[in-house]
Formats: structure tokens, sequence, C-alpha cells
């Protein structure tokens, strides 16, 4: 009965979104008031339904209904409550029926705290998003319907794949599509401001806290699913430059761009049709990371699905939904005035920079991606794009982007002092090279990248510090004035320093983690041990655990560092109840300085295990970096200036009013 | 400053990044790339000791030998099979019969060694590029006179 | 000159879109495969049966009728969806399938059809995979349509739908009957 019912729901919603798609738009472009208005109760309604069919959709997973198809593919009634309930969108049906709640979640919120958004652009933005909608929910409808029945329904179902019954990819879905999605509503207000005719300083303020927040959650999407693949694959590896972990990346490098064009756009007024393109853009990797993903073009470990029928509705969406937009941007884009001039080395220079090189970082990744496909198409020939390939690209590109963080906010607007803001990062820079100097001390023979990296990493981190340290003025005055100007630092300032802090340690932690990473392998007896920089294995025995839905061989290892044991590990090999594969748990143990992972393999049938064992230094850094970035974003998000809907100077918002 | 001036120096500045951009492009796809290669085409076109690329088809059933960390296989496509010796821990979808995908090279003795294994987290199908390499391999049979496959032995 | 800039993303877009969709021709669909094994005689078939008591599969016992031999495994979800399609084969085109369940436990194949219905005349048990190898299978489930003379007359690979069913089962049975 539920399941009809939030079947149903999605139909109610669909039509909901039809009329929010149509009647504003048009309410909009005729001064018909109330049919503006009417984008409001429409959208609170839409996310009411798909939210009705959401929850209908997990309590059939909670209550294990296998009547409901999904749930007879992707649960199982012994396992434990978190993963029945992940198992709702661990799948390409639940997993759409999520997108489209969080657009409608976006749409909706949007008519909630908007306010003092002028009405036209409300009601348009509105409109847009709701077109969104309706392609995704049409989608859904007709070829992937999550309330599809079984009849008879099975007494038990398929398992959730092992692989997914993690907590961090248990999260990794819903905070990645907060960020995808998210950017959704950037979008719609870029369409909207394109067919308005106008982009200004008030527009970027209204879009700010929408990127924001949909940045903080891709970053913290994308680090989870990383953390996940070093703790649950048992490579100690954390980036594959998978089709699909670049899927979820290149939406983050353009929304990283975006939200430094839109600060320019904010501040100068300038920019600004770069800024609506990226804007469309960003959403725009979105859908085709949706494409990529569930049309089963590409291969890849992760893939969805390999329908192609469902891939040609997808194409089809994304062909319309980025298409239409950048039609409109080439008919409107040129009426866009330009705002404010600038000198090349200044503030807007360096976001230029910023932005160019980002977006040619984000164009490398597209192209890594689909040069397999593009080859197979007019060669038939096969060939793979690894981590090579993007190390040497991207990599080397990222540099002069890490360099010129730590300068850019020195530099004043309209015209800033490059020489005056080196000569205030001399101490970054010898630090830097210290830190080049060790790297290549502490392995002469590692990747060209390493101390390269690393020193970037460490010039950046020792610039925000010295930046931050200068705008508070750390050393001059008592404490209490010191600490008095800190208070008073606006929150979107703290956030940039944050946010760049949190990079540079997250690189660092990625250059130590990959050019230093050290490995044993060895077939081991109870009793027996292998050991790997320093720190001795042993391993003490092998015993069979059972969990709430599988079997498991754990290992007790015991790690020792001259002589002392330091640490206990306790790696497993799972057998879960119905899908045949084994999967492996690691053991790590993290301390900043290094991870020890290890890792159990198959029985010798002799009595003794195969065993694999990893030394990863800094490698804890990069979670600790995201963590940071997140942070950064959330603090700017907090600062009052950006919050839709707070009462920003009168004035403007009654200018901007038209 | 000019609007003029600006946008000069905008595009010069386009073109320099984009141009570091290309060459980086080009130097990584003609050294970066990994192809793949059947069983069969390996047989007839042994490629270059040390030239890494990646070796696909059905692990033959039967060949698998573990002796401590080292484990052998045979790959097959029904056609020819590659011998491989790989030094850790195979993944958990690796199985007998299965498709498999296993990246290294050959070494000066002759022998293929992998440096990782590849299975794909789906139990039901095998890679695209195996089933492709199969099909070439079955059509390439054909084409020869319509003998038996081979059958794994 | 300035406005042709503004083109750019949306003819940058074309292209991409235009290269996705020849991408997503079905016919580069990896589960169209011609099969090595088509024109060509069956491989030998003698496996145990499901249960303990069960006489054994032997493709030979067959031999002078159209048979339909259908691998499948109980672990296997899209064996699963088109398992009620098997018992059609048989109904409505009168070609009797033999079922292999293909490295799979006994028990579970057993248990597997006593759950759907076992649309199969004959079954057995391919443990190891070997039968599945010499047939040149590429997963589960394929279904192998073989002649009176036990030649191998057409491969579908994937489950059977009812478009599969349609168009290209039933052209097939028909061939063969001539």
């Amino acid at each position: 009965m539920i399941p009809e019912l939030g079947h149903y729901a999605l139909v109610l919603a669909l039509v909901m979104a039809l009329a929010q798609a149509s009647l504003p738009m048009v309410g909009a472009a005729r001064g018909i008031r109330p049919w503006m208005q009417l984008a409001k109760p429409a959208a609170l309604a839409q996310f009411a339904f798909v939210a009705f069919a959401f929850l209908a959709l997990m309590q059939a997973f909670a209550s294990s209904d296998f009547s409901v198809a999904i749930v007879t593919q992707h649960s199982h009634s012994e396992q434990p409550l978190i993963y029945k309930l992940s198992g709702t969108w661990g799948n390409h049906e639940g997993s759409l029926l999520l997108w489209v709640l969080i657009l409608t979640i976006f749409g909706a919120l949007v008519a909630l705290f908007g306010e003092n958004l002028p009405p036209r652009l409300k009601a348009r933005t509105l409109a847009i998003q709701a077109m969104i909608s309706v392609g995704f929910l049409l989608f859904m409808l007709l070829t992937s319907n999550p309330f599809t029945r079984l009849n008879p329904a099975p007494v038990e179902g398929d398992e959730l794949n092992p692989l997914l019954q993690d907590p961090g990819l248990a999260m990794h879905p819903p905070m990645l599509y907060l960020g995808y999605v998210g950017f959704s509503i950037v979008f719609s207000f870029a369409v909207a401001a394109l067919i308005d005719g106008k982009v200004d300083a008030a527009w970027a303020r209204w879009v700010r806290p929408w990127c924001l927040l949909s940045w903080s959650c891709l970053t913290g999407g994308v680090a989870l699913g990383s953390w996940w693949a070093y703790n649950e694959l048992g490579w100690g590896g954390w980036w594959f430059w998978d089709p699909v972990e670049n899927a979820s990346f290149m939406p983050w490098l353009i929304g990283t761009a975006l939200l430094h064009s839109a600060l320019v756009v904010e501040k100068r007024d300038a920019l600004k049709s770069w800024t609506i393109l990226l804007s469309i853009l960003t959403f725009g990797f979105s859908l085709l990371g949706t494409f990529l993903v569930r049309s089963g073009i590409i291969t890849s470990v992760h893939a969805f699905a390999d329908d192609p029928t469902r891939g040609v509705f997808i194409l089809a969406l994304l062909a319309i939904a980025i298409g239409a937009p950048l039609s409109l941007y080439a008919l409107r884009a040129p009426t866009l005035r330009g705002g404010g001039l600038f000198a090349p080395l200044s503030r807007e220079g360096a976001l230029v920079m910023n932005n160019l090189l980002l977006a040619t970082m984000t164009a490398t990744v597209l192209l890594g991606t689909l040069y397999p496909l593009l080859l197979d198409l007019t060669t038939g020939k096969t060939i793979s794009v690894g981590a090579p390939f993007y190390l040497a690209t991207f990599g080397v590109l990222a540099l002069p982007l890490l360099l010129l963080m730590a300068v850019g906010p020195f530099m004043g607007w309209k015209r800033g002092d490059v020489r005056g803001a080196l000569q205030r990062l001399v101490a970054a820079g010898i630090c830097a090279l210290g830190a080049a100097i060790i790297a290549v001390w502490i392995r002469s023979d590692g990747p060209l990248l390493a101390p390269f990296g690393l020193a970037a990493g460490v010039w950046l981190l020792v610039g925000t510090l010295i930046e931050f340290m200068e705008r508070i003025r750390l050393f001059e005055g008592n404490p209490a004035r010191i600490w008095n100007r800190a208070r008073h630092m606006p929150r979107a300032a703290y956030g940039m320093s944050l946010a760049h802090f949190g990079l540079a340690v997250a690189v660092i932690g990625m250059t130590g983690a990959a050019a230093w990473k050290t490995e044993n392998i060895k077939v081991l007896q109870p009793g027996q041990s292998l050991t790997l920089q320093g720190y001795e294995f042993r391993l003490e025995s092998v015993g069979g655990i059972r969990g709430e839905n599988y079997l498991a061989d754990q290992a007790h290892f015991v790690v020792s560092r001259d002589g002392n044991a330091i640490a206990n590990l306790y790696p497993e090999r799972r057998q879960y109840l119905v899908q045949p594969m084994p999967t492996t748990e690691a053991a790590i143990r993290s301390t900043p300085l290094a991870d020890l992972y290890a890792v159990i393999g198959e029985p010798d049938g002799k009595g003794g295990w195969i065993v694999r064992v990893y030394h990863e230094p800094l490698v804890s850094w990069i979670w600790f970096g995201a963590l940071i970035m997140v942070a950064g974003g959330l603090t700017s998000l907090s600062d009052r200036r950006y919050r839709v809907g707070a009462p920003v100077r009168a004035g403007a918002a009654q200018a901007a009013k038209a | 400053m000019s609007r003029k001036r600006l946008r000069l120096y905008l595009v010069l500045a386009t073109l320099v990044v984009l141009g570091i951009a290309a060459t980086l492009i080009l130097r990584a796809l003609n050294e970066e790339l990994v192809f793949f290669r059947s069983p069969t085409e390996v047989t007839t076109n042994r490629p270059d000791a040390g030239s890494l690329f990646r070796l696909g088809g059905l692990v033959e059933t039967g060949t698998v030998e573990k002796q401590g960390e080292q484990v052998s296989f045979s790959v097959t496509d029904l056609s020819s099979a590659v011998t491989v010796t790989y030094r850790g821990l195979l993944p958990d979808l690796f199985r007998e019969g299965q498709g498999v995908i296993v990246e290294g090279a050959f070494d000066d003795s002759g022998q293929f060694v992998a440096r990782e294994v590849l299975a794909k987290h789906d139990e039901t199908y095998m890679p695209p590029e195996v089933a492709k390499a199969l099909k070439e391999s079955g059509r390439w049979q054909e084409t020869e006179g319509k003998t038996q496959p081979a059958v794994t032995q | 000159m300035r406005r042709l800039v503004f083109l750019l993303p949306i003819a940058i877009v074309a292209v991409l879109v235009a290269l996705f969709w020849i991408g997503l021709d079905p016919n580069r669909d990896k589960s169209v495969l011609p099969s090595a094994l088509v024109g060509n005689p069956a491989p030998a078939v003698d496996l145990p049966g499901l249960v303990d008591g069960a006489p054994r599969l032997n493709l030979a016992q067959f031999k002078g009728q159209l048979v339909a031999i259908n691998f499948f495994a109980s672990w296997c979800l899209p064996c699963r969806a088109e398992h009620p399609l098997l018992q059609q084969i048989t109904a409505e085109f009168g070609v009797p399938v033999i079922g292999i369940a293909w490295k799979d436990k006994p028990e579970a194949a057993h248990a597997f059809l006593q759950e759907l219905g076992d649309p199969y005349v004959a079954t057995g048990i391919d443990h190891n995979g070997r039968t599945g190898i010499d047939f040149g299978i590429t997963g589960v489930p394929e279904t192998f349509l073989v002649g009176a003379d036990g030649t191998v007359l057409y491969r579908f690979a994937g489950p059977v739908s009812d478009d599969g069913l349609r168009n290209e089962l039933a052209p097939a049975i028909a061939e063969a009957k001539k």
C-alpha cells in the first residue's frame, strides 16, 4: 500500500513541477503577479510529495518489504538497520529519488528564504528549478520506477552489495548529491538572470550562499568517497581517477572557480558573463556525471547500470538542460554590460588566473575521462587512462594555482602590489624550499612531482598563516586589541583562510601518501612476522568471527617498533550472507605522521595466510584538510552578509527590484 | 588601462595557459597511455619487454597456482593463452573462468609480470574490453576456417 | 567576432552530445557478440544433477531434437528476471529447455528452482564452470539453441526479455525448424 502511495506521490510531484515550471515563467514575462507567487506553494508542495515518496521507499527498506523490487535486489533482512536505510540510495532508482528530493529541497529553501528576492527573479528561478524536476521525475516514472513490485514477493532479499555496507559509503551519496544538486539552484538563478537580461552585484550576493553550501557539501562528499575507498578497497589507495570519481571531481573544480568569479561580480561588477557561464557549466558537469555513471557508456569499476535506453533518456535530458541555457547564453551574454576595469596584477587579475587554471584543469580531467571512449569510437582501440596521465597534466597545472593562492589574498582590488606580497611571503618561500629538500632527501628516486607538490603545499600553508597574522596584525599592540581585531574580522575572511589552509593540508597529505607509500607482502603462519619501515607486524592468530550478517576470518596483528608493542590490528576477510564474493576489511592505525595499514588475504591451505601491509605517511592529512575546507565553506556561509533573506542594505534591494 | 588592453592581456594569458596545458596533454598521451591487448594479439605480436599494457581475458580454469605470495595463472581468450605471474593479494572478485584484466609487462625472460589485477565489481558480467577481445578472437577463428575454439586444458 | 566566442560553449557541448549519442549505440552493446560456437557441434555436456539421486544431465540423450540450453545461477539477478520467460520457450515454441547451473552450489540452485519454478526438462550443475567455458559463455544468463544434429544454431547473451524472445529467439527457432 505504502509503495503505491509513494508512486502516486511522485506523479503528483510531477504535476506540481509542471505547474511550477510554466505558470511562474509566464507570470514573470507578463507581469501577472498571482502566477509568479504560485511558485512558492508549488515548490513547497513538490518537496512535500517527493519527501513522502522518499520516506515511503525508506520505509520499504527499513521493514524489508521484499515485494518492492529494488528492496529485494539491494537488501536483506539480517542487515544492520543503518545499511537497510542506506540501501534506499544504494541503487540506481533510489539514488535518483534522492537526487530529486534534494532538487526539491533547494527549491523549497529558495521559496521559503527568498523573501527579498525580486519577484521576477524568484519566479523564474523556481520555474527553471521545476523544469529540471520535470526531467528527472519523468525519467524516474518512465524508466526507473523505484516502486516496481515483485509478485510474488520473495522471502529474502539479495543483500546490499557488501562493498556498500560501510558507514562512509552510507553517507557518501547524500553528501555528494547535496553538493551536485545544490548547484542546480545556482544554475537556475543564472538562467533566470539571462532571461531577465541583467546580472549585477545583487545577483551575485544572492547566489553566493547557495554556491558556498553546495561547494562545502561537494567537498565533503568527494572526500567521503575517497576516505571510503581507502578504508574499504584494501589497496591503501584513495583516488584512482576512475570516471565516476572524475565525474564528481569536475563539478567541484568548476564550482570552486565559480565561487571565486562570483566574488568579482559582487565586488567589482566584472566577469559577469563568465560567471553565468560557469553557473551553467557547474550543474552541467553534475548532469554529465549522472550520465556517465548511469548510462553504461564508460566502463568503470563502479558504474551503476548498463541500460542504453536509460542512457538515451539522460543524454536527452543533458542535451536539453545544457543546450538550451547555453543557446540563451550565446544570445544574451554579449549584451551584459562589462564592469569595472582592473590592472592585470590585481586581485581581480589573480582571480581570473585562478579561474583560467581551474577551467583548464577541469578540461584535462574531462579529456582524460572521455579519451578512451573517443579513441574506441574512432579507431576501435581500447586504452586506459590512469594516474600517470593525470599527474602529468592536472598535477602540473595545479602547481601554479597553489602558488597563486598564497599571493592572491595579499592583492588589492583594481591594482595590487605583487612585489610587496612576495616580500611578505619570503618566510613561506623558505619553508617551501626546505620542504622540497626534505622530500628529495627522504626519497631521492621518487616521482618528480613529489618535491614540487610538497613545496607548493607548504608554501600555501605558511602563506595563508602569514596573511591571517597580518590581517589581525598579530604582532602589534596588546593581546586584547589583537583579540578584538580577530573577533571583528568578517567570517567570510575566516572562511577563506580556513579553506585555503585546508587545501594546503590536504595537498601535503596527498603528496606524502602518494610519494612515500611503501608496502610489504608475505605469507605468514601464526607466530611469524614481517617488517616494514622499522615496524614489525607479528601475526598472532587468525580466528573466525560472526557479525550481524557475515562470517569472517579475523587476524590479530601486534605491531611493534624497537621491540615495544604499539598497536593491535584486526583485519578481516568477510563473507556476507548472499553475495558470494568475500570482502576485505583493512585494519588501519592512524597517526598524524603516518598510517599503518594491514590486509589479510586468502589462506594458503597449509595454515599460512597471505598478508599485505602498507606504510602511508601523512595520509590522514588528506581527510583533515578536507574537513578544514568544509569548515571554511560553512564559516563563510554563516557570514550574515551572505544569508539570503537577511535585511541586506534595503536601499540596494529596492533599487534592484526591477 | 583601457578595456582593450585588459582584453588583450586576458587573451594572452588564456593562450599561454591553454598552450601549456596542450603541451602537457600531448606529452602525457604519448607516454602515459596504457593499451589493452588480448592474449591472441600478444601471442602474435609480442610487445617489448618493459612496455606496460593491460591484458584481458578469462582466467583459465585449473591454471591458478599459488606459491607463497606469488601466484601464477593463465589468461585466455579461448584462442590463445598467456601465463601471468603476480606477487600480491588477488582481488576478491578474482575467479577461475571469470573475466579479468591484468596490468603489467613482459620481463626480459618473456614472462608476463602483472603489477595489478583488476576485477569488475559485478559478478555476472565481464569487462567490456574482455568481451570485445573474446569476440574478436572468435571472429579471427572463424575466418581461419571454423576450427573448434580452443577448449581450455 | 565577439559574438562567436559566446557560441563556443554550445558548440563544444553539441560535439560532446554527438559523441555520447554514437557511444550509446546499442550495436556497440557488449552483449551482442557473435559466438565462435555457432555453426559448430555443441561441446559435450555430462554433469551431475542438482540433488542426490537425480539423474545426470547428458546432452547426448537429446540428440534428434531441437533444444535450448540455459546457463543460470542462483546468485545471478538477471537470471531471476528472465526465469518466467523460459517457460514460454517451451509453452509457445515447443522447444524443451535444459538448465545448467553455472558455478553454483547444488542446494542453492535447487532452492532457486523451488522458489521460482522449474521450467527445465533436465538440469545439471556445472560446479567449476568448465562446461560454461566450453560453450564460451561470457557470463550468466546465456541461452543456446542446439539443433537436432547437435550443432549450435544460436546464442543469446544476457537475460531473455520479451523483446529478445520475440525478435531474436523466435526467428532463430523458426529457422531451425525448417
